[in-house]
């Protein structure tokens, strides 16, 4: 499969977190050529086994990358039928205002977001944000119709398709992360090609947009010898500080910071360097918001490391990712991976 | 000296190599065991009398600090902080960045061209950076790279009454004790485990914990002090010169009561002056340590610490020899089988 | 099934607050021990008794430990200033009743404000009715812990009164252990400790039981107060299966599972959707490589107040759904 094809595929469809069930077929079908083995665990994460070649020690590389995405849930019915909701994930309320949703019932049914005309607002009404409490979804049913297809906690997502910007970049919802997704799908098509020693654990985790649950589980359980956290970064836009903010378009950036097993780090810059694949830095104090966080602290420590693909305006449903970046990703992991010996292994993950 | 050694070398959360290279070549004759785990961790053990239940003492090695985000076309560095900095430290100091120590400067905008209302606000982030005397991006970079870490440049200095003020007191002060414990103990088994990343989210210690499974804890920490006049007494978290702190509860852990009243027990009957850490803010690896795996009981053990998180903090020496004294009769009681009565 | 007013009064009136369960949790061991076959203590003090099967291993989980207050200093005066454990609002808690341990009573109250909105714990005092701190010191040590003073009030279906978080689940689980004859699965109760600090006592003890499923036994909210915040969960309208809170998101298949026993069985219910808080399946259900997990919560209003109200219905209700699922052969 095309690799753009299935990343706008994934992102079409729906995998609220908590609800990742629904697009893992899709993921199956698609990694299954290049796979030995797929699962699922019991929290419903898909880890998807490449064996290495001459794997002496059974040494384990685990790549991470979440397939949920954040979405609304209904909170209540009202009497008149209209639903409110709270979100799952971070939502930003001012971004679904005047959008088209679908609330997943047991049936899936169209409905809008309810604003108030401008006409009926108070003078400094539109100067203040709106908030999650104060809006409502509109069926189009009555109280009776709603309920025979709606209950609470019933998910809802944002209508919204990819769509094809100029200069191979992508716009839609879910591209955080279904690029990372997207990015280890283009690496296990290259790592068919080239011959690397360790075996790879590709896990598409659940639930990282609600703390980074599916991968405290799923590194529980495979405890690999190191692990790398496929996410996205922020894309620069003219009003974010440029040190808070990656290029679009010119690689992966690369996290330096505690969180990052230094070695590790210099390992695959080195790489990149020699392979010649753009790359930046992002710099990281402290915590990192991706599933290396969970991946560094399980059982006795996990050597991490963390790529991010740009992306722009994260966490709305117009969000871009340049497919040139996605590529690269996903150059750079299977370089790297094919550069990782047994022998290796223990000299590089010293301090 | 140690605490001198140790105080001036640079070990900022996430790059700690420094101090724990020093660490190793103070225990390594002192321990059967030594090893360095995946996160960076030293864990040392002690073998002595075999034991009902397994003891391990820590001490984080990371301090506070800055990191490298940016070199602007001008030459100047911009950063952010490591761990919990109040940003207002930061102005007017002079500090050392990276590996080769480069000196620099944190300035800011001379007070006869600020107006009026800026002088009431403090110094956004934003609006600091660091100076190493270059003009040109191209200049700085030979010296300075992005994710460079930066140290305060703070000499160890004793002073007034047995004071002394240094960096990186929390906790370069723990680490110091849990040495000459390691160096002075005989025949008792025990873990001596000094961790990493503390600062930053106590990223250590859980995986450090994880490996050791021990039974009891205790963890050596410097903490906060704020003895100031006028103010109430209940707000003052400890006093410099009355003795080692003991830990009540904070963010992260209610300290087990029977472990905390045994300790005050064996202060008092050995005459080793105590207080408790009043506040209940704050945390420490004890937090990441008690819950893991099937769990274990802890006890945080402080030496207080005014300006803590500042390039001058201070501490007072009798406060450490009594800290030092309070942990060997611990010990000793461990030994003889009484610390661990009725767990 | 009838209503256990004694059980839950008593439950109530047992000193526990977290990381101070001894009292509480001897209480809870008395009850049940002649019908369990394990009763295991762990180092942090949860209360795990097993009733052995071999089916699937249960894991049930209610917090033993209510919130209360800590003592960090005594002034010259013999007042007692304080911290919390647990969630406590400096309003709610202004000029209520506490109790220590050994009985001492005492009163909060306040240093002067000027803006009563902005009330803090730290401008705030415990009176124990003392003439100085000499005489406070024979009373009251530093650490020593408070909680509010109880009491047990009732009408024919309702509770009025202090820990019903989550005393209120201890009940329905110590009910159930009685209740539960017909179970083929292997039944962890969990009395757990420090859940209100952090669900510290789930996390250890779900490390040591390694359940295939878990199901946590708290209060919720309710949305059907005088303009209270929009919360589909009320009072007299059943037992709450939680579907999402800041802590979980159930697993849907179990929470399926749950709805088809509660129809089945004619128990009313209602879902859950909670914006803020977390219960011991937070922990639970994230320890090793994961646990299918769900919550069976009970609708409350006042919560963290001194006096907490629950219908009778929607407990015996809760306790119905309980039995129900674990004597029940759940695949996930």
């Amino acid at each position: 499969m095309n690799t753009k094809e299935f990343l706008s595929e994934l992102c079409n469809s729906h995998s609220v977190s908590g609800h990742e069930s629904g697009i893992v077929e899709l993921i199956e079908s698609a990694f299954s050529k290049y796979a030995d083995k797929i699962s699922v665990d019991k929290l419903g994460n898909v880890i998807i086994l490449k064996k290495g070649k001459n794997n002496f020690s059974n040494s384990k590389i685990m790549i991470a990358a979440h397939m949920d995405e954040i979405g609304l849930i209904v909170k209540s019915i009202e009497e008149n039928g209209f639903i409110k909701f709270s979100n799952i994930g971070g939502v930003d309320p001012r971004t679904i205002l005047s959008q088209e949703v679908t609330v997943h019932g047991n049936k899936d049914l169209f409905g809008v977001i309810v604003s108030k005309p401008p006409h009926l607002q108070e003078e400094s009404e539109n100067e203040k944000a709106i908030m999650m409490d104060e809006l409502y979804i509109d069926l189009g049913y009555d109280n009776n119709e709603v309920n025979s297809y709606v209950n609470v906690g019933d998910v809802i997502t944002i209508n919204r398709e990819i769509k094809e910007l100029k200069g191979d970049r992508l716009a839609g919802k879910s591209l955080d992360d279904k690029a990372g997704i997207a990015s280890m799908y283009e690496c296990i098509k290259e790592l068919s090609k080239i011959e690397h020693e360790l075996d790879i654990y590709f896990v598409c985790t659940v639930q990282e947009e609600v703390g980074l649950r599916g991968a405290i589980t799923s590194t529980y359980n495979i405890n690999p010898d190191f692990g790398v956290a496929i996410d996205v970064g922020f894309g620069s836009t003219p009003e974010l500080p440029k040190r808070d903010t990656i290029d679009m378009g010119m690689g992966p950036a690369i996290t330096i910071g505690g969180y990052i097993h230094p070695k590790l780090r210099e390992k695959i810059v080195e790489i990149a360097k020699e392979y010649n694949i753009p790359f930046q830095y992002e710099v990281a104090p402290g915590s990192i918001g991706t599933d290396a966080n969970a991946i560094q602290i399980t059982r006795e420590g996990i050597p991490t490391l963390n790529l991010s693909i740009p992306l722009r305006y994260m966490h709305t449903s117009v969000e871009v990712v340049d497919m040139k970046d996605i590529r690269n990703t996903a150059k750079l992991l299977a370089f790297f991976i094919a550069s990782i010996t047994n022998d290796d292994l223990e000299g590089l993950l010293c301090y | 000296m140690l605490l001198k050694k140790l105080t001036e070398a640079s070990g900022v959360s996430g790059n700690e190599k420094e101090v724990r290279d020093i660490i190793i070549a103070e225990i390594k004759d002192h321990v059967d065991d030594l090893k360095i785990d995946k996160l960076g961790n030293i864990i040392a053990y002690k073998n002595g009398k075999p034991s009902s239940k397994k003891l391990m003492i820590t001490a984080h090695m990371d301090e506070v600090g800055l990191m490298v985000t940016d070199i602007d076309d001008k030459g100047f560095i911009k950063f952010t902080t490591v761990g919990g900095i109040d940003k207002r430290v930061l102005v007017s100091k002079t500090v050392h960045i990276g590996d080769n120590k480069i000196p620099g400067v944190i300035g800011s905008k001379p007070i006869h061209l600020q107006k009026k209302n800026e002088r009431n606000k403090a110094i956004d982030i934003d609006n600091l950076y660091i100076d190493i005397g270059t003009d040109t991006k191209e200049e700085t970079s030979k010296f300075v790279k992005i994710g460079d870490y930066v140290t305060f440049d703070s000499k160890y200095i004793e002073f007034g009454d047995d004071l002394i003020k240094a960096k990186a007191l929390d906790n370069r002060v723990g680490c110091s004790l849990l040495i000459e414990l390691i160096k002075e103990v005989k025949d008792v088994s025990f873990y001596g485990v000094f961790t990493v990343m503390e600062e930053i989210g106590l990223r250590g210690a859980g995986p450090a914990a994880y490996y050791v499974n021990p039974d009891i804890s205790i963890i050596l920490e410097g903490t906060l002090c704020y003895d100031v006049p006028k103010i109430d007494s209940h707000l003052i978290p400890t006093y410099i010169n009355k003795g080692p702190a003991i830990s009540l509860m904070d963010r992260t852990t209610i300290f087990n009561r029977s472990l905390r009243e045994k300790i005050v027990g064996i202060a008092i009957k050995n005459n080793i002056p105590y207080q408790y850490r009043k506040s209940s803010m704050g945390g420490n690896d004890s937090g990441n340590i008690h819950t893991k795996k099937e769990g274990s009981i802890t006890a945080t053990i402080s030496v207080p610490c005014r300006n803590i998180h500042s390039p001058t903090s201070v501490m007072s020496k009798k406060d450490y020899d009594n800290t030092y004294r309070l942990l060997r009769a611990i010990i000793k009681d461990f030994e003889k089988g009484e610390l661990v009565n009725g767990f | 099934m009838d209503f256990n007013s004694k059980l839950l009064e008593e439950l109530v009136k047992t000193y526990g607050p977290s990381g101070n369960e001894t009292k509480i949790c001897n209480y809870i061991k008395g009850q049940i021990e002649k019908y369990v076959d394990e009763i295991i203590i762990d180092s942090l003090g949860n209360l795990i008794a097993r009733k052995k099967g071999n089916g699937n291993k249960i894991m049930i989980a209610a917090h033993m430990d209510q919130i209360g207050f800590m003592i960090t200093d005594i002034d010259d005066n013999g007042f007692l200033r304080f911290t919390n454990i647990g969630g406590v609002s400096p309003l709610v808690s202004l000029n209520q009743h506490v109790v220590f341990e050994n009985g001492v009573l005492g009163i909060i109250a306040k240093e002067p404000v000027e803006d009563i909105s902005k009330l803090k714990l730290s401008n705030m005092y415990i009176d124990i009715g003392v003439r100085d701190k000499n005489e406070a010191e024979s009373l009251v040590n530093i650490g020593d812990v408070c909680v509010y003073l109880p009491h047990y009030c009732e009408n024919e279906n309702t509770v009025f009164t202090s820990a019903l978080d989550d005393r209120i689940g201890c009940y329905i689980a110590i009910e159930a252990i009685k209740a539960v004859n017909n179970s083929s699965n292997d039944l962890y109760f969990v009395f757990t400790a420090q859940e209100e600090v952090g669900t510290r006592g789930a996390k250890t003890s779900a490390y040591r039981i390694e359940p295939d499923i878990c199901i946590s036994l708290d209060v919720t909210g309710s949305g059907d107060t005088p303009k209270a915040k929009t919360f589909a969960v009320g009072l007299n309208k059943g037992t709450a299966i939680k579907v999402k809170d800041q802590s979980i998101l159930t697993h849907p298949k179990l929470r399926n599972i749950m709805i088809d026993i509660a129809k089945n069985n004619n128990i009313p219910y209602q879902l859950e959707v909670l914006e803020h808080g977390g219960t011991d399946s937070g922990a639970v259900h994230l320890t090793k490589e994961g646990v299918p997990s769900g919550v069976i919560s009970i609708p409350t209003r006042y919560i963290h107040s001194t006096t907490e109200m629950v219908s009778k219905n929607d407990v015996i209700n809760s306790l119905k759904l309980l039995i129900k699922l674990l004597e029940h052969n759940i695949e996930i």
